[in-house]
């Protein structure tokens, strides 16, 4: 199917889709813990350079089958999460704010000093495994699954955290248990994203990683509104199509998309789709479909 | 050998202490992590770069002028990118603001000077001196003293001059504060000046300290320093010295004993060791959650 795909769609096109695909799948762990559960974490990159190196290495060093590779990242992942979510159980705010980007950062230098890593050069010689129609069937498989989480009893607990912590401890919910649960499964999926950027782009290096990448993918989840799966979802289309669109501008790409990010801050402070009300709109259709 | 290394730390930890001062003002007012004070402090290297290599003024020419220019900067950031926000949305909104604003300030000063690092010019003659076993350069004095000067006249301001009165009630409290008649806005726009001028003067020593200064420098001085200021407990002015400090003597101590390749982590870990035994920082009070 691919191969039919690269005969019709152009390949320049077809990269940014498959990074599309990547990155909704990075976004949504990143909405679960910070937009969902209310825990700001500016250190996503982080579980995902160590799902992206963990499923590397095993794959080129030890020649593991791409899916144990990429299952072995995606749990390693979820592991430091669940260590960094310990944390949580004590701190607040830009306090865990703080913590997370200190995670991400002690990551990123351990892998510059990592020997089976290729330290500052980086990885590669990473076998191509990741398609295009793999990433999308594997996006849409984790939007379907974040639809499910997010109308459970498990998803609801998640936003009565963020809501108010104390009522949602009073109503029943174990908080400390929830809390931990959203890091892990965030970091889940960050460590699924990272493995399945290492096997499309072969080559791996620390600074892949860096700080800028934890913020861009907090961008999108603020950007397209907070906690909502279709503004996760258009946060990420419009934040990796806006600097291979500001192309046009060349040098002053960086430039604009700073200036673009304060801007729609100033005018849609809640987000692309914050403020929207799915269920206002559905009524509104139905409604409309009744009197004609 | 460990009194030098103490000494280099010191050094090190003033100009942490400088930036990291600037977030915990900020923070203190409106609770908004300032992302693009590390950039402020980088345009304050540059323009002391400026002044020093166009106009050939001495260093403390240089210090002012850059304080004075990163002042206006960082009140017409307030103006333009957080002010529109505040009041009207979550805190995470600004939060991405000023990321924005950080984005576009970088991305400004590699097209002005492009990404290589720039020299300082010499502008003052490095003297060593030998107080018995330590040897301290004239340098490391200048850059001590000028911390330790802005940091005692900033602690007089912020207790007591009208302004730093007017500070301390916003911090409290800021909608109590404009009900009794001060100009939040004004005060606001005065917290951001100090803290840009303070960023800048710090960005200079560090440019003359290293001889270098690059459109990215800021990026993880700035990183640094908010570790500092979460260190001492954010929002505290005392805790941004200590917490500045505590930061530099730590990294310099242990890049001198443990290994120089984590130097980075080093900062991180420490901060991660601290919080989790002392969640509120070092002079951080503990808020107690209320219903």
């Amino acid at each position: 199917m691919d191969a039919l795909l690269l005969q019709h769609i152009d390949a320049y096109y077809l990269h940014i889709m498959v990074l599309i695909g990547i990155n909704i799948i990075l976004a949504l762990g990143l909405n679960i813990t910070t937009g969902v559960t209310g825990q700001l974490s500016m250190g996503h990159a982080g579980f995902m350079s160590i799902g992206a190196y963990t499923a590397a290495i095993l794959s080129v060093q030890l020649s593991f089958p791409f899916w144990a590779a990429l299952l072995c990242g995606t749990l390693a992942a979820a592991g430091f999460g669940f260590l960094l979510g310990l944390p949580t159980l004590r701190l607040e705010g830009d306090y865990l704010a703080m913590v997370t980007i200190g995670f991400a950062e002690i990551v990123r230098v351990f892998f510059l000093n990592f020997e089976p890593g290729g330290k500052a050069v980086g990885l590669s010689g990473i076998t191509e495994h990741t398609t295009f129609s793999l990433v999308w069937l594997m996006a849409i498989i984790i939007i379907v699954l974040n639809v499910k989480l997010l109308n459970s009893r498990t998803g609801r607990a998640f936003y009565a955290i963020r809501e108010n912590e104390i009522a949602a401890e009073a109503a029943g919910i174990n908080t400390t248990r929830m809390k931990v649960l959203a890091f892990m499964v965030g970091a889940a999926l960050a460590g699924l994203g990272g493995g399945l950027y290492a096997h499309y782009m072969t080559y791996i290096a620390p600074q892949d990683f860096n700080f800028m990448k934890s913020i861009e993918l907090l961008n999108m989840v603020v950007l397209g509104g907070m906690g909502s799966i279709p503004g996760t979802i258009l946060g990420t289309v419009v934040l990796t199509l806006a600097p291979e669109i500001l192309r046009v501008v060349a040098e002053y790409r960086l430039l604009f998309y700073g200036a673009l990010l304060v801007i729609l801050m100033i005018f849609r402070p809640n987000g692309l789709l914050g403020d929207v009300r799915w269920y206002d709109i559905r009524k509104r259709w139905f409604s409309k479909k009744e009197v004609s | 050998m460990f009194i030098e290394q103490l000494i280099n730390g010191l050094t090190l930890g003033s100009t942490y202490a400088l930036i990291a001062l600037g977030y915990t003002m900020v923070y203190g007012i409106i609770q908004l992590i300032n992302f693009a004070h590390g950039e402020i402090y980088m345009f304050g290297a540059f323009a002391g770069l400026l002044l020093v290599s166009v106009f050939g003024v001495n260093i403390f020419v240089a210090l002012i002028g850059a304080m004075l220019f990163c002042m206006l900067l960082g009140m017409l950031i307030e103006r333009v990118a957080y002010r529109p926000i505040r009041g009207k949305s979550s805190r995470l909104s600004a939060l991405i603001s000023a990321i924005g604003v950080s984005i576009f300030l970088s991305t400004l000063m590699v097209l002005l000077r492009g990404t290589n690092t720039t020299r300082y010019p010499e502008i003052i003659k490095i003297q060593t001196y030998h107080l018995g076993a330590v040897d301290l350069s004239s340098l490391q004095i200048i850059i001590l003293a000028v911390s330790a000067l802005l940091m005692i006249g900033l602690q007089l301001m912020i207790q007591r001059s009208r302004l730093g009165k007017a500070m301390r009630a916003c911090s409290q409290d800021l909608d109590a504060a404009s009900l009794m008649g001060i100009n939040a806005n004004r005060v606001i726009s005065y917290t951001f000046a100090i803290g840009s001028a303070l960023a800048a003067a710090g960005g200079v020593m560090v440019g003359i300290y290293y001889n270098a200064v690059w459109p990215y420098m800021g990026t993880m001085a700035g990183l640094k320093a908010f570790c500092a200021a979460v260190l001492g407990g954010i929002g505290s002015i005392p805790g941004a010295m200590i917490g500045g400090l505590t930061l530099g003597v730590l990294e310099i101590l242990g890049v001198a004993y443990l290994s120089s390749s984590y130097k980075d982590a080093i900062a991180f870990g420490i901060l991660i060791l601290v919080l989790i035994i002392r969640p509120q920082g070092i002079m951080g009070q503990k808020i107690t959650k209320k219903v």
